[in-house]
Parts: structure tokens; C-alpha cells; sequence
């Protein structure tokens, strides 16, 4: 396959099927299948490659982004590196807020990419990072914030490629699974498939993390992204980080695919609605979202030792 | 029926610090009654006035979210654990990279 620049590789990613994984079905009943769309190939490793080339385009083309310009964004993850490859190939400065307490792993690869580092206070987690990041964009009125969570060029990134190569890869498809963050990956997906397949099943697979994160997060200060849409989902699981962590190495284990944390909670929700589908003999093709590979969280803990320790290491971590 | 309650860091104060509690109520809307009777003004931490959930409070019915089957309707049977959670932004967010 040949593609005139990196940005052009972006997107149509392979969607294989996890035979060895996919839940048991008794003989005579219909087929229950597990597929993985695998969103570590894009450019910089990670399905946010698409929501940072979508969000920089819908701006360039509404007049907003100039050439020199800065992008200010609140991300220590995924979509700050997209965004910085997306920024240093069109040209743009690229501030990133993150909280203090990020890995070094980021920090270099992002400085690497040339983005530049505001750090947030670590205690109040990626809600700092984004109510930082609004109070600098105040303060810089020149600064162009993408704002991921609220961006609707973000989840319009899935609705027009992620959904539509699901579909053309997968007719059969009765469920998508995938994490919730942004939302935009579930709201763009979501959308485009309940338009076109009937009866589809949209599930969400939330990150719960360690007690530490939540701290004494007080209730009415909560943060709900703009993206979201309640009613594109047909259900939510909440995945501690002792499932996200089991399932991702019994990917590794069994399949042979090497993915991030967050996968793994996908796949635990992905295998609750298989198993059921099984339960009530009913045909299910199910697809979720590989967001990215595991290599950015080696130095977490979560690929070493036990399951314990492992579950220890990430106590007070984002992990997706 | 006991429904096993798991209590955030925040709240703790209304259960005497303990992370988890037991309550009983065969729908989400009984439990909560149950669980302010039990401990005082917990129920208003939770639910609004019109008698919904908070905006940025999720509560999960063995991992799943109530908002999607039932909400303050949704069933409980015996030996169901309800986790109540601060709603908190996602997406790629930080790794400390810190082992303790």
C-alpha cells in the first residue's frame, strides 16, 4: 500500500478476528465472533491520529488555524502526540496542559515533536488538565484550543471513516464496543451504524480506576464531555483495573496481540456481551476498538509480575 | 436482600468512613431510600431534587451503568454490589509511570 505522506496513511485500519478468544458455542448454535480493529496502525500509533487530523482540517477550513498559529490542547496521551505529528508537518506551535505527574515516556516524545508543556497540578487529574487549559485559552485569546472533548469535528472524524470501514469490513456486525473518553470515537461510530444497521448494539467500556484518582473529587465539580450523547449508547459498563489488566495480557496471551490498558477493558466488556449473546443463542458479531499498542505503558507495571502487583502499580494512574 | 454498597472517598463521612455498606431495596430508588435512612442526608448527596440522579455522579450496578437499564427504576437482586463514582473526564489522560 502506498501513500503519498504519513497523514495520508491515516485510517483504514485492519479489523482481524479473534477465533481463539471469542466465547464457545454450543453445536448447532449460531456463531458468536470477537473482532479487533486494530487503531495502533495509524501514523503515530493510535486511533487519536484520526480525531487530531480531523479536528486541525474542520479548523483550517472554517479560517480559524493559519499557518504559524498555536494549538493549545489538554492532553498528556494519545492525542497530544497525534497532534503534535499533525502540528509539526502543517506547521502550527503546539502547547500541550498536562498534569504534572505524567511519565517521562510523554513528556520526551511529545518535546521531541517540538509541543510544548504546561503542567496542571497532578491532585486534580485530566479535570485540571482541562479547566487549566480553558483559563489559559482565556489568558491567550491567539491561542487556538481544538478542545477535544467538545470538538464535534472529533466524533465526525469516526462517523466518517471508523464507522463506515466497520461496516464495509464487517456487514454482519450486531455490536461495537469501545472506550469512553472524549466520546468521540462512540458518538462519531455510534451514530453511523444505528443509521445504517438495525438493531445495533453500541457499548461503552469505561475506565474505573483506582481509589487514589477519584481522591475527594467533589461530586458537584464532576465533568461530563460536551461530545457526549447519552442516547447513541445502548449500554456502559464500568472495568476496574484488575479486569483491563487481565484481559489485555490474556489478549497478548492468547491471540498474540500486544495492546494498551485500556484495550484490555474494552475487550472485558466486548466478552460480556459475547458470552450473553452465547447464553441466549442468538448470532452476535461483535467489533471493538484496539485504541492503540502497549509499548507507551511498559514502564507502568502493568505487564510485569502478578496480576496483584500489577493492579498495585496502576492504584492511582489514568490508564486509559 | 443485601445489596453491597461501595461508597466513594467523598461521601465517607456520612458512613463513618467505611468504603462499603450494607443496604437493601429491590430498585435503585428503595436502595437509596434505605441507605439515607440508615445514614442521614447521603440520598441528597446523590439524587436531585425532581428525584433523578446528579448530573456528575454515575452509579453502576455491578459494573453497569444504571442510567442505561432503569436508572432510579433499575432491579436489584440479592448480592448485587451498587458502586456510586465522581464523573471524571477521560480520554488519554496521564500515567504517573510511579510504582510504589
Amino acid at each position: 500500500m502506498r501513500y503519498e505522506s504519513l497523514l495520508d496513511a491515516c485510517g483504514d485500519t485492519p479489523l482481524v478476528g479473534l477465533p481463539r478468544l471469542a466465547p464457545e458455542v454450543p453445536e448447532g448454535a449460531p456463531p458468536v465472533r470477537l473482532w479487533a480493529k486494530l487503531e495502533d496502525r495509524n501514523p503515530t500509533g493510535s486511533i487519536k491520529d484520526r480525531a487530531a487530523l480531523w479536528m486541525v482540517r474542520a479548523a483550517e477550513e472554517a479560517g480559524t488555524l493559519r499557518p504559524g498559529d498555536t494549538i493549545l490542547e489538554p492532553t498528556s496521551g494519545n492525542t497530544g502526540i497525534a497532534l503534535a505529528m499533525v502540528a509539526k508537518r502543517r506547521g502550527y506551535r503546539l502547547v500541550c496542559v498536562m498534569p504534572e505527574n505524567v511519565s517521562a515516556e510523554r513528556t520526551q516524545l511529545l518535546r521531541m515533536y517540538g509541543a510544548e508543556i504546561i503542567f496542571s497540578p497532578a491532585a486534580g487529574g485530566s479535570n485540571q488538565a482541562v479547566a487549566t487549559a480553558k483559563q489559559l485559552a482565556k489568558e491567550h485569546p491567539d491561542w487556538k484550543m481544538l478542545y477535544q472533548y467538545g470538538n464535534e469535528a472529533n466524533a465526525r472524524a469516526h462517523y466518517e471513516t471508523t464507522g463506515p470501514e466497520l461496516l464495509r469490513d464487517l456487514p454482519t456486525i450486531t455490536h461495537f464496543v469501545a472506550g469512553l473518553g472524549t466520546t468521540g470515537t462512540l458518538m462519531g461510530v455510534g451514530r453511523y451504524l444505528r443509521e445504517k444497521v438495525e438493531g445495533i448494539q453500541i457499548v461503552a467500556a469505561e475506565p474505573r480506576y483506582g481509589e487514589l484518582v477519584y481522591g475527594l473529587r467533589n461530586l458537584d465539580e464532576g465533568y461530563v464531555p460536551e461530545l457526549y450523547d447519552s442516547s447513541v449508547l445502548t449500554r456502559r459498563f464500568s472495568v476496574g483495573t484488575r479486569d483491563a489488566v487481565r484481559r489485555t495480557r490474556q489478549l497478548l496471551e492468547v491471540e498474540g496481540l500486544f495492546a494498551g490498558v485500556s484495550t484490555g477493558a474494552v475487550l472485558h466488556a466486548a466478552l460480556a456481551v459475547a458470552t450473553e449473546a452465547v447464553r441466549q443463542g442468538r448470532r452476535a458479531d461483535v467489533a471493538f476498538v484496539v485504541a492503540d499498542a502497549g509499548w507507551k505503558y511498559l514502564s507502568t507495571g502493568a505487564y510485569s509480575g502478578t496480576l496483584d502487583e500489577a493492579e498495585e502499580a496502576l492504584e492511582g494512574q489514568l490508564w486509559a | 436482600m443485601a445489596i453491597d454498597v461501595r461508597i466513594p472517598t467523598i461521601l465517607r463521612s456520612y458512613t463513618g468512613g467505611a468504603k462499603s455498606v450494607e443496604a437493601s431495596g429491590d430498585t435503585l430508588a428503595a436502595l437509596f431510600a434505605d441507605l439515607d435512612a440508615r445514614y442521614p442526608g447521603l440520598r441528597a448527596r446523590l439524587v436531585t431534587e425532581d428525584g433523578s440522579l446528579h448530573r456528575f455522579v454515575n452509579v453502576y450496578i455491578n459494573d453497569e451503568d444504571v442510567r442505561f437499564i432503569g436508572a432510579m427504576d433499575a432491579k436489584l437482586s440479592d448480592g448485587d454490589t451498587v458502586t456510586i463514582l465522581p464523573a471524571v473526564a477521560g480520554g488519554a489522560g496521564p500515567l504517573t509511570g510511579q510504582r510504589r
